[in-house]
C-alpha cells in the first residue's frame, strides 16, 4: 500500500543536466514550476508539459513529467491537441519570445481566444538566445548588439501581456525569474484558474543581454487585485510599464471543449450509405 | 465483356441545375439497380458558374469514365467552351439541347456528334412550377431506357421535405420530359436493372476516407478547410461528435498537423486531412512525428499544382513532397487508394500502419476519387483497427525508444504512473534524451528505417490482377481507367498484368520481384507532367528494360481507351 507522502520540488525535476548557462534566468523558472506543481498535489503522471525549440523549450527534460519537445513555434497546438484529446490531463507549455511569439505567433492569437484549459509560460529574454542572440519580437527597437542588425530592429516590440488581453486570454500574469517564489504563485493560480493562463515571465539572458540583470531594479508587484473586466484591464495596461509582476487580469469566461457523448454507432453511421 | 454502360453529361451554367439532376439521374439509377460513378466539374467561381456532372451508369461495377459521352444535355451553353475539352462525344453520341439558347457552339460541334431540339423552356412553361433540369432528367432517363419510376421514387424521396408543391411540379417535369423523349432519335437502352436493396451503397471517395478514418479507430481530427479535402472533414465532423471523439478546426495547417500530434500522444489515434498546399506546410512537423515516432495519418486528396494550382481538379502531383518532402532520412508510410471505394479500405489501413508503427502515414487520395460518387456493392469488413504497442506502468528505467528487434518500442500514454518519458524531434538516445552523437543518431535511423521495413504489410501492398508478358504498373485514381482498358484488351486477346502500387513508402522490391516474374513490358500510367511515379518506380525498383511511359498532367482524365491504344502499339 502506498504511503501518500507530500511531493516536494525535487520529486518534479529529471537528472537530465540542463543545457543552459550559468546565471541564466530559466533555471529560475524551473524551480519555479516544480515548486508549484509540488503544491498542486497532482498526480505526476497526469500532467503534460509541451514546449517548441529554444533554450528555454529546453525545460520539459529537466522534469520528470510526461512532455514533447516539439518544433520551433508550434508548442500551443501540440497542448492544445493534447488537452482537447485529453480532457483528464492538465496542460503546461513553456518556451521562449521567439518561440512563442514571432514564429508561433498566430498560434498565440488563437490560443488566447480558443480559450483550451491550459497554462502557457513565456520565458521572455527578449532574444534569440538558442541561435546565439538575434533581436525577438520583444527586443526594443534601439538594441544593436545583433549582426543582423546593428542598427537596431528599428520596429515596436510585441507587448504580450497587451496582444493576449486583445485576443482574449482568459488569466494574465507577469513574474520575474529572480523573483521564483511569486512566479512559482502565479503558476499555481494560473493552472488553478479555468481556460487559457498566459503568464510572461521575464526572464534574464545573461549570455547575450547582460544587461537584463537589471530587471531587479525595475520590477515592481501589481498593487491591485487582479482586474477582472477587459475593460478595465485594458485601462490599467494602458499605462502598465512593462516590469508590474502579478496576476494583470482574471476573467470568466467560460473554457472551450467540444461535447463527446456517444449517441449512436458506426454501424449506424454507414447504414446511411445504403442505397 | 457484356457489360453495359452509358455516359451521360449534364451541362449548363450557375443556377440551370445540372449537378441536381446529375444526382438524381444516379440515385435512380442506384434505385433502379444499376453500378453508377459521378464526378464534377466545376469552374472556379465561388456560387454559379458552368458545371458539369459527368454521369456513368453500368451494369457492373466501373472506376472509371468512358473515353466518351454518349449524350451530352446543355441546359444552357453558358460558358460550355472552358469545359469542352471535358467532354469528349463521338459521332454517334446525341446532343440535346434547347434550340431557344441559340446553335451549338463550334467548340462542342467539332465533335460531329448527332444533335437533337429538346424545348426546354417551353415544355417547362407547360408545367406549373415546371423547371428546364427536370425536363431534361425525364428526357434523360428515357432515352437510356432508365424506367422512369425509379426517377419519381427519388424525387419523392428526397424533395418530399421540400414541401408538396416542388414535388408535384418536378415530377410533372420529369413525366413532360419523358415523353418529348419519344420524338428524340433513339439511343441504346440500358439493359434490365438488378435492385439490391441495402447491399448497394452510394458513397463519395472523401465520404469513404472518412468512414474508413472512423473504423480504423480514429478519434481525434483536427483540420483546416481545403478544396477538396473538406468534404472529408464534413463527413468526419458529426459522424465523432456521435461516437465520442471530436474534430476541431484549426487556425492554419501548421496547428492542424501539431494538434494531431498532441492528440496521437497524448493516446488517441488522430487524423487530419488537406490538399497540396497544406501538406506543403505540414512537412516539417510531420518529419516531427517521425522523429518523435508519434502515429499519425494525414489524407491528402491530391488537386492540380504547384502552389494554389487548380483546386478543383485532379491531378497526381503531390506524389514527390508526399515521397520525398520531409528533411532529413524519415523513412514513414505513404499509402494511396485506388478507387473511390478504395479511400475506405486504403485509408482504415493507413490508421492501422500508423498506429502499429508509430509512424506518419501519408494517404494520397486525388480530387477525381474523392469528389466522385459511385453506386458500389457494400465493402466487405477490413479487419484492420488501431491497435498501438503501449508501455505498463512503473518500468524502471523506462525507455522510450528502446533498440528493439523490431523498431518499435512500446509507448507510454500520459496517465501511466511511473512510465514518464519527453518526446522529442531532436535526435535521442533510447530514454529520449537529446543527443548529437554519432551512435545513437545511427542506431535511431536503423530502428525508423527496420520497423518500416520489416513489417509484414500482407498483399494490400497493390493490386496484383491478371497475367501476361506486359505489365500495366500504375497508382491511385488513374488504377480505374487501366482496369477498364485491361479488360477491354482481356477481350482482344491481349494478355496483361495490373500491378496498381497502394503502399508507396516503404517501398517492397521483393514483392514487386514476384509481380513482374515473366514480365519483358511494363507501360507506366500516371497523371503528373514530369513523369513522378515513373521517376519514383525507377528510384525504388528493378522494372524489365523495356519501360513505356503514358503520363500526362491533370486536369483531363485519363480515360481508358488512350492507354488500351498504347497497350495495342506492343501486339
Ligand atoms: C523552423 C525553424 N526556424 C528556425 C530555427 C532556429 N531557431 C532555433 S531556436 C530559435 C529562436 C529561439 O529564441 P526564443 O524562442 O526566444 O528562445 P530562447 O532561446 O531565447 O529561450 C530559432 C530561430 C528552428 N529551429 N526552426
Ligand atoms: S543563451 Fe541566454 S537564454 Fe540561452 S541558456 Fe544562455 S543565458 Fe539562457
Amino acid at each position: 500500500m502506498n504511503v501518500q507522502v507530500p511531493l516536494t520540488a525535487q520529486d518534479f525535476k529529471s537528472d537530465v543536466k540542463p543545457i543552459w548557462c550559468p546565471g541564466c534566468g530559466d533555471y529560475a523558472v524551473l524551480s519555479a514550476i516544480t515548486k508549484a506543481l509540488a503544491e498542486l498535489d497532482t498526480p505526476r503522471e497526469k500532467i503534460a508539459f509541451i514546449s517548441g525549440i529554444g533554450c528555454s523549450s529546453r525545460i520539459p527534460a529537466y522534469t520528470n513529467l510526461y512532455g514533447f519537445h516539439g518544433v520551433h513555434g508550434r508548442a500551443l497546438p501540440i497542448a492544445a491537441g493534447v488537452k482537447l484529446a485529453r480532457p483528464d490531463l492538465t496542460v503546461i507549455v513553456a518556451g521562449g519570445d521567439g518561440d512563442g511569439l514571432s514564429i508561433g505567433g498566430n498560434h498565440f492569437l488563437h490560443a488566447c481566444r480558443r480559450n483550451v484549459d491550459m497554462t502557457y509560460v513565456i520565458m521572455d529574454n527578449e532574444v534569440y538566445g538558442m541561435t546565439k542572440g538575434q533581436a525577438s519580437p520583444t527586443t526594443s527597437p534601439d538594441w544593436c548588439k545583433s549582426k543582423l542588425t546593428p542598427e537596431g530592429t528599428g520596429i515596436s516590440p510585441v507587448e504580450p501581456i497587451r496582444l493576449a488581453l486583445a485576443a482574449g486570454a482568459n488569466f494574465i500574469a507577469r513574474g520575474f525569474a529572480g523573483n521564483p517564489a511569486e512566479v512559482a504563485r502565479l503558476i499555481v493560480e494560473g493552472i488553478a484558474h479555468p481556460g487559457f493562463s498566459f503568464i510572461q515571465i521575464l526572464s534574464p539572458c545573461v549570455t547575450y543581454r547582460p544587461e537584463e540583470r537589471e530587471w531587479k531594479q525595475a520590477v515592481h508587484a501589481s498593487e491591485t487585485e487582479p482586474a477582472q473586466i477587459m475593460a478595465e484591464a485594458m485601462h490599467r495596461l494602458a499605462a502598465d510599464d512593462g516590469f508590474t509582476t502579478g496576476v494583470l487580469f482574471a476573467g470568466n469566461r467560460a473554457p472551450f471543449m467540444p461535447a463527446r457523448d456517444v449517441k449512436t454507432t458506426i454501424a449506424d453511421i454507414e447504414r446511411k450509405f445504403a442505397s | 465483356m457484356a457489360a453495359y454502360s452509358v455516359s451521360v453529361a449534364l451541362t449548363g451554367s450557375g443556377g440551370a441545375g445540372s449537378m441536381t439532376a446529375g444526382q438524381i439521374l444516379l440515385d435512380s439509377a442506384s434505385k433502379a439497380g444499376f453500378y453508377g460513378l459521378m464526378t464534377r466539374s466545376m469552374g472556379p467561381q465561388i456560387r454559379g458558374g458552368e458545371a458539369a456532372a459527368l454521369v456513368r451508369i453500368s451494369s457492373t461495377p466501373i472506376s472509371s469514365l468512358d473515353d466518351h459521352y454518349d449524350l451530352l444535355i446543355a441546359f444552357d451553353w453558358g460558358n460550355i467552351s472552358r469545359f469542352a475539352a471535358e467532354l469528349p462525344l463521338s459521332t454517334d453520341s446525341l446532343i440535346l439541347c434547347d434550340p431557344a439558347q441559340g446553335p451549338v457552339p463550334d467548340s462542342i460541334a467539332t465533335y460531329g456528334a448527332r444533335v437533337a431540339p429538346l424545348a426546354l423552356k417551353a415544355l417547362s412553361e407547360r408545367v406549373h412550377g415546371g423547371r428546364g433540369n427536370m425536363i431534361g432528367l425525364g428526357a434523360v432517363a428515357a432515352l437510356i431506357g432508365l424506367p422512369i419510376e425509379s426517377v419519381l421514387h427519388v424525387l419523392a424521396t428526397q424533395l418530399g421535405r421540400k414541401g408538396e408543391e416542388v414535388l408535384a411540379a418536378s415530377t410533372a417535369s420529369v413525366k413532360v420530359g419523358a415523353e418529348a423523349a419519344t420524338l428524340l432519335p433513339p439511343m441504346p437502352k440500358l439493359p434490365e436493372g438488378n435492385p439490391h436493396g441495402a447491399s448497394r451503397w452510394n458513397i463519395s471517395g472523401n465520404e469513404a476516407a472518412g468512414l474508413g478514418a472512423l473504423k480504423g479507430g480514429i478519434k481525434f481530427v483536427a483540420a483546416y478547410p481545403i478544396t477538396p479535402a473538406t468534404e472529408v472533414l464534413e463527413w468526419l465532423a458529426p459522424a465523432l461528435e456521435k461516437t465520442g471523439g471530436a474534430l476541431i478546426q484549426a487556425e492554419d495547417e501548421l496547428a492542424s498537423i501539431n494538434m494531431v500530434i498532441g492528440g496521437a500522444f497524448a493516446g488517441l489515434p488522430s487524423l487530419t486531412a488537406t490538399s497540396g498546399p497544406g501538406l506543403s506546410l505540414m512537412t516539417e512537423s510531420i518529419g516531427l512525428a517521425v522523429a518523435s515516432e508519434t502515429p499519425l495519418v494525414v489524407v491528402d486528396v491530391m488537386r492540380g499544382g504547384p502552389s494554389t494550382g487548380i483546386p478543383t481538379k485532379s491531378e497526381q502531383s503531390d506524389l514527390n513532397i508526399a515521397v520525398y518532402g520531409l528533411h532529413g532520412d524519415a523513412p514513414h508510410l505513404v499509402v494511396a487508394p485506388n478507387s473511390s471505394t478504395d479511400c475506405l479500405a486504403a485509408t482504415q489501413w493507413s490508421v492501422y500502419l500508423a498506429e502499429a508503427l508509430q509512424s506518419p502515414a501519408i494517404v494520397l487520395s486525388d480530387q477525381a476519387m474523392g469528389q466522385s460518387r459511385v453506386i458500389i456493392d457494400k465493402p466487405a469488413e477490413s479487419p484492420y483497427v488501431a491497435d498501438r504497442l503501449v508501455a505498463d506502468a512503473d518500468i524502471d528505467g523506462y525507455q522510450r525508444y528502446a533498440l528493439t528487434e523490431s523498431g518499435i518500442s512500446p509507448m507510454a500514454i500520459p496517465g501511466t504512473p511511473g512510465s514518464n518519458y519527453v518526446a522529442d524531434g531532436l535526435e535521442h538516445n533510447e530514454r529520449g534524451t537529446p543527443s548529437s552523437q554519432a551512435s545513437d543518431h545511427l542506431a535511431q535511423l536503423d530502428k525508423r528505417a527496420r520497423k518500416l521495413q520489416n513489417f509484414d504489410y500482407g498483399d494490400n501492398w497493390a493490386d496484383v490482377e491478371g497475367d501476361g508478358e506486359i505489365a500495366v504498373i500504375t497508382w491511385g485514381s488513374v488504377t480505374g481507367p487501366v482496369r477498364e482498358a485491361l479488360d477491354r484488351a482481356r477481350a482482344k486477346g491481349i494478355k496483361a498484368k495490373l500491378i496498381s502500387l497502394r503502399l508507396i513508402l516503404p517501398a517492397l522490391p521483393e514483392r514487386m520481384d514476384a509481380a513482374l516474374a515473366g514480365v519483358n513490358k511494363v507501360l507506366v500510367v500516371e497523371q503528373s507532367h514530369s513523369q513522378q511515379f515513373n521517376k519514383f518506380l525507377r528510384g525504388h525498383y528493378d522494372l524489365p528494360a523495356d519501360v513505356s511511359v503514358f503520363s500526362r498532367p491533370g486536369p483531363l482524365p485519363i480515360r481508358p481507351g488512350e492507354i488500351l491504344t498504347r497497350l495495342a502499339v506492343w501486339e
